[in-house]
């Protein structure tokens, strides 16, 4: 079970703030996802490896060649903050 | 530290990786670039794109754990790491949880001349972070230029017991990353850093003791400042009664103390989860090989065969093994025919002095190996005395000249004609004869001023013994 205290912790590593109410609405659906979920519990997954990627790909690799970056402008130019050579954040309490 | 405890210290060293792209876009890795001009859609975290893994990336990291005897695993995958800080534009860390790509290796130390055994728990790929700027004022600034840098995380395990074999565990990762050539091992500019586990407890206790980590230390003489002084601290909570919290704490170079960061317990909550994005990775045994087939004599080996082969002290052996270059060019100097001791004996002194003085590497050496093995042939021939050739070497060092050349232009061939030593030895003789007196009344000691005014009248050409010799068999 997915408690509101499960939720307030969950939202506050997201950074999610969340409105009055919120965790117990988003708790509740949360619960019937997991339950949903619960019903692998019947089968016998003990030797079935598990899944972690649903692609059957592997080693998809590049040559370490060097490609053009960004202009300077082109990658601040959407951030909420910059100047004309950094990203500006709030100030960061170490 | 007092008798009744030992430390137990355990390093997480990351080693930045000398490819020539990021790890997972094409973005360069120049080190000092302008702010924010090395940074693509991938490496700042745009949506809608994928990144690709280096291969170079996945190969130093083979290397590294061949050259570190771990099993290379044959499958293994990326992990997302959860958290939130202005340097990581995902908001997630791509590195490797469960199954990195090696577990399970050994690096051998030596300190004080006993060899100690560090287990490598795993060695494992992962991205690098930007970098925050702090100034003055309200606000951070974030540059990106060095996030999704190729690291490899060289995770230890609690094997080390004291702050000055810590130390020499990282010198001895500097030493095989830089032979391999997989890492240039820059502690100033970040290549290479380290953060470290420590607890104590009491001699005899199996258990360990609550550990802290400590980070940002960013020196050898840190590594071994920042464990002393942490040990020290849980010493003294300890004795005092009271219990060591677990935390990670700051080393302060400036005041010399490690600080809590109080940081929140939330903070290690990470979350990992297999990175969707990537693919799985799977390592082939002849791939293995061809890259095992590949790997440069390592220091170890090369010590080895110095003090068996070459028949060289084991001070001489590790000194000159430390960096690959110093060896290659001992090595080349042999191959020219010279004694290994010989050889040896010029490059820790004289070669070293002049090296270190300008600051400048070895393969920038004025003198080449095969003309160190030449001036070192004269002296065994006894065309020139060791004095003169210092002299000699100087020559050498200033304009890469053959020792040959100089020794002929100079006229600095030592003199081995016994006549011509005879006639100065009588000259001397007759010049001073209160000394002379003296010394055949028992003062032996003025031999030296003989010899010095005979060497003084051949302009140091004659050859020493020789000029012992005769003083001797003239004064009696």
């Amino acid at each position: 079970m997915i408690t509101q205290d499960d939720v307030r912790k969950i939202a506050d590593l997201s950074r999610l703030a969340l409105r009055d109410g919120e965790a117990e609405a988003f708790g509740a659906q949360l619960n019937s996802i997991l339950t949903y979920v619960q019903q692998m519990n019947a089968l016998d997954t003990s030797a079935i490896e598990p899944t972690s990627h649903v692609i059957p790909l592997q080693n998809i690799v590049r040559e370490d060649v060097v490609r053009a970056s960004l202009p300077r402008e082109a990658a601040l130019q959407n951030a909420p903050d910059a100047t004309d050579l950094f990203y500006r954040v709030p100030k960061i309490i170490e | 530290m007092r008798r009744n405890y030992e430390a137990v210290i355990g390093l997480e060293v990351h080693a930045q990786m000398r490819t020539n792209t990021k790890i997972f876009c094409g973005c360069p890795t120049t080190f000092g670039a302008k702010p924010n001009t090395q940074t693509c859609p991938v490496c700042t975290g745009l949506p809608g794109v994928l990144p690709v893994l280096n291969r170079k990336a996945l190969e130093f990291t083979v290397k590294t754990g061949l050259a570190m005897n771990c099993r290379i695993s044959p499958y293994s995958r990326f992990a997302r790491k959860n958290y939130f800080y202005p340097d990581l534009p995902k908001g997630y860390q791509i590195s490797q949880y469960e199954l990195p790509v090696c577990e399970g290796g050994w690096v051998d130390i030596s300190v004080d001349g006993e060899t100690r055994r560090i287990g490598i728990t795993r060695i494992h790929m992962e991205e690098d972070a930007g970098k925050n700027i702090h100034e003055g004022g309200s606000y951070s600034y974030v540059d990106l230029n060095r996030a999704c840098t190729p690291l490899m995380e060289i995770v230890s395990e609690p094997d080390i017991r004291s702050p000055k074999d810590a130390a020499q565990y990282m010198r001895k990762l500097r030493t095989i990353l830089r032979y391999l050539g997989v890492c240039d091992g820059n502690m100033e500019e970040g290549s290479l850093r380290c953060d470290a586990n420590i607890s104590i407890r009491p001699v005899g206790q199996k258990e360990y003791g609550t550990r802290t980590e400590l980070k940002n230390i960013n020196s050898f003489r840190f590594v071994e400042k920042a464990i002393e002084y942490e040990i020290a601290r849980q010493i003294r909570i300890v004795d005092e009664g009271g219990t060591v919290v677990q935390e990670t704490r700051l080393w302060d170079s400036a005041a010399g103390v490690t600080q809590s960061m109080r940081s929140k317990e939330e903070a290690h909550d990470y979350r990992y989860f297999p990175d969707p994005d990537l693919t799985p990775i799977v390592v082939q045994q002849s791939w293995v090989d061809e890259i095992r087939a590949s790997l440069p004599e390592l220091p170890d080996a090369k010590q080895a065969r110095y003090t068996s082969s070459f028949r060289l002290p084991e001070a001489d052996a590790d000194q000159l093994t430390a960096e690959q270059a110093v060896a290659l060019w001992f090595e080349a100097a042999v191959a020219a025919g010279a004694p290994p001791k010989a050889v040896a004996n010029w490059m820790m002194t004289e070669l070293m002095k002049h090296l270190n003085d300008e600051n400048r590497p070895i393969e920038e050496c004025p003198v080449q190996p095969a003309r160190l093995a030449g001036l070192i042939a004269l002296i065994e021939q006894g065309i020139i005395s060791g004095k003169i050739a210092k002299t000699v070497f100087e020559e050498m060092y200033a304009t890469g000249r053959d020792a040959d050349s100089i020794v002929k232009e100079k006229g600095l061939v030592q003199i081995s004609d016994s006549g011509a030593i005879e006639q100065a030895v009588d000259d001397i003789l007759a010049k001073h004869p209160g000394e002379v007196a003296r010394y055949r009344e028992g003062d032996e000691k003025l031999l030296g001023f003989f010899v010095g005014q005979l060497m003084r009248a051949m302009k140091g050409k004659a050859n020493p013994q020789l000029a012992n010799e005769l003083l001797k068999k003239k004064l009696v």
